[in-house]
C-alpha cells in the first residue's frame, strides 16, 4: 500500500507519558502478532487497577477553562465525551489509528484517544465545537459541506480537525500534501472524492479572509 | 384518483438539482448529536465481557468480585453457566457503571470458566472442513459436458473473496432508559420504524412502549437493522439500576469480531467458447462462509445468466466466526467479483480484449443494450480503446492495466408512509419513521416534498428518525429512496388537492384548475391569476392540513414512481509494481444508472463512496482468523485496513440520467454502485501482471506469491 497509514510525526503525543506507552507498560498492545494472546490479556488484565481515583483538573477548552474530574487513565477524548458533553470529536478505534477523535493540542493536531486528558493540563486545546460559533461555519466546515466530504459523517469532525490544523501549518498546500495531512484519517462512506477540493477551496477561503 | 406522476425531466425546479446535503452543517460542525454521542442526565456506562474462545462451554461465572467494585450499578449474565458459544466475542456478561472505567474495570473483574471444545475457523481450504460443508446441490442448465467437449478455447481458474466486516466507524450500540411508561431508546440503527418493536420482542414487552430516536447515525452497510442482545441488554441495565439511561456501544475489537460480516465466496470456474468470444459453457464449484450458519451463496454466472450450458455446485461451510450480516448487495460484490474474473481470464487466453469479450456476451443477460451502453461510456472515460494492451505484452517495473467489473440490482422502493402537514401560517411539516443513514434521504425526501408543493427548499421541514412518525421500511437492499420519494410524492400532492378546495372559490375557479409553483398556488395557464402560499394557506383557516401518502411494494411499479433493476459498470486501472507487488489505483470509472436521479450531487457521492469500498475489498480488507485460538487476528483498524485518502486514486462517477431511465421512476442506488469495483481492479491488477492473482486482497504476497508461480510454471 501506500504510506497511508503511517500517521503524521507531529500526531504523536509528544509526552513520554502517553497513552501508549502506558498500555505498552501494561502489556496490552502489540500483541496480536504472537502467540500468548490469552496469557497476555491475563497480564493486562491484573494490570487494570493499577491506577485508580479521580483527580479533579482544569483543561483549557476553545479558550474556556473547564474543571472535570477524571482517573489518571482517562483520555483527552473521554473526557471531552464523557465528561464535559463535548462529543464532535469520535471514538473510533480508540487506539490511534483512525483519526476521528483528532483535536488540536497546543497547537499540534493529535489523536484525542492516544493523549490522556492529565497530560492536556496546561495546553490550548482546540475542539470542534470551538471552530465557530453555534450557526455558523468555519470555512473548512463549509468547504466539506459544499463538496459534500461527508456522507454518515461520523468521521467529518476528524477530517475537519485535521484539515484546520494542517492549514494553519501549511496556508498553500499542493494536492501531494494534503493526501499526505488527511492520511492519518480514515472514512468508511468513502468521501474522500470531494475532499482535497474541499481543502483546497477552504484554504483559499482563509486566505481571502 | 389523483394524478402522482413526477412531473416531466425538464419541468422540475428541486428534483433532479445538485443541492448539497441538509445536514452537512451539523455534522461538518461536530453539533449533529449521533446515538453515541447522547449524554443524558445520570448516564451510566456499559461494557461487555465477551468469550475468548471460539467453540466452549460455559462452566462457571464468579460474580463477586466485579460486585464488590464501587460505582457498578448492576451486572448482568448473559450466557450463563451450561451455554454453549459458538464463535469468539460471544457476549457472556454486561456491566453497568456510573464510568465507562468502572464498568471496564467491572467487566474483567468477572471469573468466567469455560470447557473448551474443537472449533474450526478456516475456510480457504474446502478439504479442510471436514463435517463442517454441506452442499447445496448442483444446477444444470443445458447440456455443459458437450459444450466443453466442443469449445474453441476453455479455460479455468481458482478465485476467491474472504470474508470482511462492515467497520462501521460508529460501532453497534445505543443509549436506553427504562423509564415508568416507556423505554427511550437511541440506537445506531438503519431502521427506525422496526428497530422498537424488535427490541420490545426481546424484553416481552408491547411494542408502543418503546420509542426510538436516530436522528444521525455513523454507518450502518446493512449491519445495523436489530436491535441487538447488547441493545436488549443494556435495556436491562437501565431497568436494574432504577431506570438511568445506560449507553453501552460495542468496543472496536467487539464490533470487528461479532457486528456483522460478508460472507466469504471461494470458486473453481470453467469458462468454454468459441474464438470469436462467444462463452457457451460454465462450470463453477463454489464455496463460502458466513459464520455458524453457513455462508452466502452468490448468484453464479452473474449477469451473464443466460449462458447456455452451465453446471453450478455450491457448498456452505459453517465455521466458529461471528455471524454474517447483510453487507451492501449481499452477494453480489462477491458474483461479481467470481465471475467477471473467470470471463476476463478467458478473454485472456483467446487472446481477445475483454472489453470485446464482455460486449458480445451482454447477449446472454438481461439486459444487452444497457450494458453495452454502459460499457462503451465506461471505455471512453477510461480511454480503454488507447490504454488496452494483452497482459503478456507489459514489460518494464511498474506496470499498468484495465479491468471490468459489472453489477445489477433490484432496487424497488419499500413500504413507506409519509405524512405532510400544511400549516396555515404557510410552513410545511413531513415526517416518516426513515433514517438517513449518510445517503442524504432527509436532502432528497425535502427536495421531493418542494418540488411537489411549488415551494424552495426552506419551505419545508422534514423528520424523520423517530418511531412515532408514520411507518418507513429499514434501509436496506437500496430500497429507501424510491420508498420515501412516493409517500412524500403522494402526501404532497394529497395535502395539496385539499389545499386547492379551501382556495378555489377566491380564486373562481375549480380546485383542478390550480398549480402550485414557485411558492405560489396559481390557476394553471394563467399565471396573473394567483395567490402566494402564505395566502393560500391563510385560507384553510385554524386547523392544518394534514395528509398521508403510502408506497405500497405491490402497487408501486403500476404506479410508475419507483421501480427496479439497476445496471453499472466500473472499468478501473492500476499500476502494479512487480518488484514489491504493490498495486496501486490509478482511476476507477463508475457508470451507473438508478432510474429517476432526485440528487445528481448526493448520489455520485454515495457511488464514488462505494468505489472506495471497493478498492479497500480489492487491495486490503480481510478478517484474518487464527485456527490455533479462534481468533480474529486483526480486530483493530491497524491490521484490519481501510482506504485512505491517498490510496483511492481518481474517482470518476457518470449517473446514467437519460430520459429513458428517468421514465423509469426513482430506482436504489446504495447496492448497484458497490458491487462492480473489486471485479475491475482484480482484473486491472491481472491485466498489468500478465496472471491472475486468485485472491483478494491483492496484497503485495500475493501479488508476488502469483509472479514467481507464473515463472516456475
Ligand atoms: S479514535 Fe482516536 S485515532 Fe481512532
Ligand atoms: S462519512 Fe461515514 S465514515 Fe466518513
Amino acid at each position: 500500500m501506500s504510506s497511508s497509514k503511517e500517521k503524521p510525526k507531529d500526531r504523536q503525543p509528544k509526552s513520554a507519558f502517553s497513552r501508549r506507552s502506558w498500555l505498552q507498560g501494561a502489556g496490552v498492545s502489540g500483541s496480536v502478532l504472537t502467540t500468548g494472546l490469552l496469557a497476555e490479556e491475563a497480564q493486562a488484565q491484573t494490570a487494570a487497577n493499577v491506577m485508580s481515583g479521580e483527580v479533579e483538573i482544569t483543561l483549557d477548552i476553545n479558550g474556556k477553562k473547564r474543571s472535570v474530574k477524571v482517573e489518571p487513565r482517562v483520555t483527552l477524548l473521554d473526557a471531552l465525551r464523557n465528561r464535559l458533553d463535548m462529543t464532535g470529536a469520535k471514538r473510533v478505534c480508540d487506539r490511534g489509528t483512525c483519526g476521528a477523535c483528532t483535536v488540536i493540542v497546543g497547537g499540534k493536531v493529535m489523536y484525542g484517544c492516544s493523549v490522556l486528558a492529565v497530560d492536556a493540563v496546561g495546553k490550548p486545546i482546540q475542539t470542534i465545537e470551538g471552530l465557530a460559533p453555534e450557526g455558523q461555519l468555519h470555512p473548512v466546515s463549509k468547504a466539506f459541506v459544499n463538496h459534500d466530504a461527508q456522507q454518515c459523517g461520523y468521521c467529518t469532525p476528524g477530517f475537519i480537525m485535521a484539515t484546520k490544523g494542517f492549514l494553519d501549518r501549511n496556508p498553500n498546500p499542493t494536492t501531494e500534501q494534503i493526501d499526505k495531512a488527511l492520511s492519518g484519517n480514515l472514512c468508511r462512506c468513502g468521501t474522500y472524492m470531494g475532499m482535497k477540493a474541499a481543502v483546497l477551496e477552504a484554504a483559499k477561503e482563509i486566505k481571502n479572509g | 384518483m389523483a394524478d402522482y406522476k413526477w412531473p416531466p425531466m425538464d419541468k422540475r425546479r428541486v428534483m433532479g438539482k445538485r443541492i448539497a446535503r441538509l445536514d452537512g452543517p451539523m455534522k461538518s460542525s461536530g453539533r449533529a448529536k449521533y446515538p453515541s454521542d447522547m449524554n443524558r442526565s445520570d448516564l451510566l456506562f456499559g461494557a461487555l465481557l465477551t468469550s475468548p474462545h471460539a467453540h466452549a462451554k460455559v462452566t462457571g461465572i464468579d460474580l463477586t468480585a466485579a460486585k464488590a467494585i464501587k460505582g457498578v450499578t448492576a451486572i448482568r449474565v448473559i450466557s450463563g453457566p451450561g451455554t454453549e458459544i459458538q464463535w469468539a466475542g460471544t457476549e457472556v456478561a454486561a456491566v453497568s457503571a456510573v464510568t465507562e472505567e468502572i464498568a471496564r474495570d467491572a467487566v474483567k473483574a468477572i471469573k468466567v470458566t469455560y470447557e473448551v471444545l474443537p472449533h474450526l475457523v478456516k475456510e480457504d481450504n474446502l478439504a479442510k472442513v471436514g463435517a463442517r460443508a454441506k452442499a447445496a446441490g448442483e444446477q444444470v442448465t443445458g447440456d455443459p459436458d458437450k459444450a466443453f467437449a466442443e469449445a474453441d478455447a476453455k479455460t479455468a481458474g481458482d478465485y476467491g473473496i474472504p470474508v470482511i466486516t462492515h467497520c462501521c466507524l460508529e460501532p453497534h450500540g445505543s443509549v436506553v432508559a427504562w423509564g415508568k411508561d416507556k423505554i427511550d431508546f437511541w440506537p445506531s440503527t438503519q431502521a427506525v420504524s422496526t428497530v422498537g418493536g424488535d427490541l420490545a420482542k426481546m424484553l416481552e414487552l408491547p411494542a408502543t412502549q418503546v420509542h426510538v430516536d436516530c436522528q444521525y447515525m455513523g454507518g450502518g452497510f446493512g449491519a445495523k437493522f436489530p436491535a441487538d442482545r447488547w441493545g436488549a441488554e443494556a435495556a436491562r441495565l437501565s431497568k436494574e439500576s432504577g431506570g438511568r439511561p445506560v449507553k453501552m456501544f460495542l468496543d472496536r475489537a467487539t464490533e470487528l469480531t461479532i457486528a456483522g460480516v460478508r460472507p466469504s465466496h471461494f470458486a473453481k470456474i470453467k469458462v468454454a467458447g468459441k474464438k470469436d468470444g462467444t462463452i457457451t459453457g460454465w462450470q463453477s464449484e463454489s464455496w463460502a462462509t458466513g459464520g455458524i450458519g453457513g455462508g452466502g451463496m452468490a448468484p453464479l454466472p452473474y449477469v451473464f445468466t443466460n449462458i447456455p450450458n452451465r453446471r453450478m455446485n455450491h457448498t456452505q461451510v459453517s465455521l466458529n466466526t461471528g455471524p454474517a450480516r447483510a453487507w451492501r448487495a449481499p452477494n453480489h460484490p462477491q458474483a461479481s467479483f467470481l465471475t467477471c474474473a473467470a470471463i476476463t481470464d478467458f478473454a485472456d487466453a483467446i487472446k481477445m480484449d475483454p472489453y470485446e469479450v464482455f460486449f458480445k456476451n451482454a447477449a446472454v443477460s438481461a439486459r444487452p443494450e444497457t450494458y453495452r451502453k454502459q460499457l462503451a461510456k465506461a471505455a471512453e472515460l477510461i480511454d480503454w480503446k488507447k490504454k488496452y494492451t494483452h497482459g503478456a505484452q507489459k514489460t518494464g517495473t511498474l506496470r499498468r492495466g484495465l479491468g471490468i467489473g459489472i453489477a445489477t440490482w433490484g432496487g424497488a422502493g419499500h413500504a413507506s408512509k409519509c405524512k405532510i402537514t400544511i400549516h396555515p401560517d404557510g410552513t410545511v411539516e413531513v415526517e416518516l419513521g426513515s433514517q438517513d443513514i449518510g445517503t442524504a434521504t432527509r436532502t432528497c425526501i425535502t427536495q421531493v416534498a418542494a418540488e411537489t408543493l411549488g415551494l424552495p427548499m426552506s419551505g419545508v421541514k422534514v423528520k424523520l428518525g423517530d418511531n412515532s412518525y408514520p411507518p418507513s421500511g429499514p434501509s436496506g437492499g437500496s430500497t429507501t429512496i424510491g420508498g420515501v420519494s412516493s409517500s412524500t410524492r403522494k402526501a404532497a400532492v394529497n395535502a395539496l388537492e385539499k389545499l386547492f378546495e379551501k382556495v378555489a372559490p377566491s380564486l373562481g375557479v375549480t380546485p383542478d384548475q390550480l398549480e402550485a409553483d414557485d411558492s405560489r398556488v396559481v390557476v394553471k395557464g394563467n399565471p396573473a391569476k394567483a395567490m402566494s402560499w402564505k395566502q393560500a394557506c391563510q385560507k384553510m383557516g385554524p386547523t392544518p392540513i394534514s395528509e398521508m401518502g403510502e408506497n405500497e411494494p405491490r402497487t408501486a411499479a403500476r404506479e410508475g414512481l419507483n421501480t427496479q433493476g439497476a445496471s453499472g459498470i466500473q472499468m478501473a486501472e492500476v499500476e502494479v509494481d512487480i518488484e514489491t507487488g504493490v498495486v496501486r489505483i490509478i482511476e476507477v470509472v463508475a457508470v451507473q444508472d438508478c432510474g429517476l436521479v432526485v440528487n445528481p450531487k448526493t448520489a455520485e457521492s454515495q457511488v464514488a463512496g462505494a468505489m472506495i469500498m471497493s478498492v479497500c475489498s480489492a487491495l486490503m480488507e480481510e478478517r484474518i482468523t487464527d485456527q490455533t485460538t479462534g481468533r480474529v487476528l486483526n480486530a483493530d483498524m491497524e491490521f484490519y485496513k481501510l482506504a485512505g485518502l491517498p490510496d483511492v486514486g481518481k474517482l470518476t462517477v457518470h449517473m446514467d440520467i437519460t430520459p429513458e431511465h428517468d421514465a423509469r421512476g426513482i430506482i436504489g442506488l446504495g447496492e448497484p454502485c458497490a458491487i462492480g469495483g473489486i471485479a475491475a481492479i482484480a482484473n486491472a491488477a491481472a491485466n498489468a501482471l500478465g496472471v491472475r492473482v486468485p485472491m483478494v486482497p491483492l496484497t503485495p504476497e500475493r501479488v508476488l506469491a502469483a509472479l514467481a508461480n507464473r515463472r516456475n510454471a
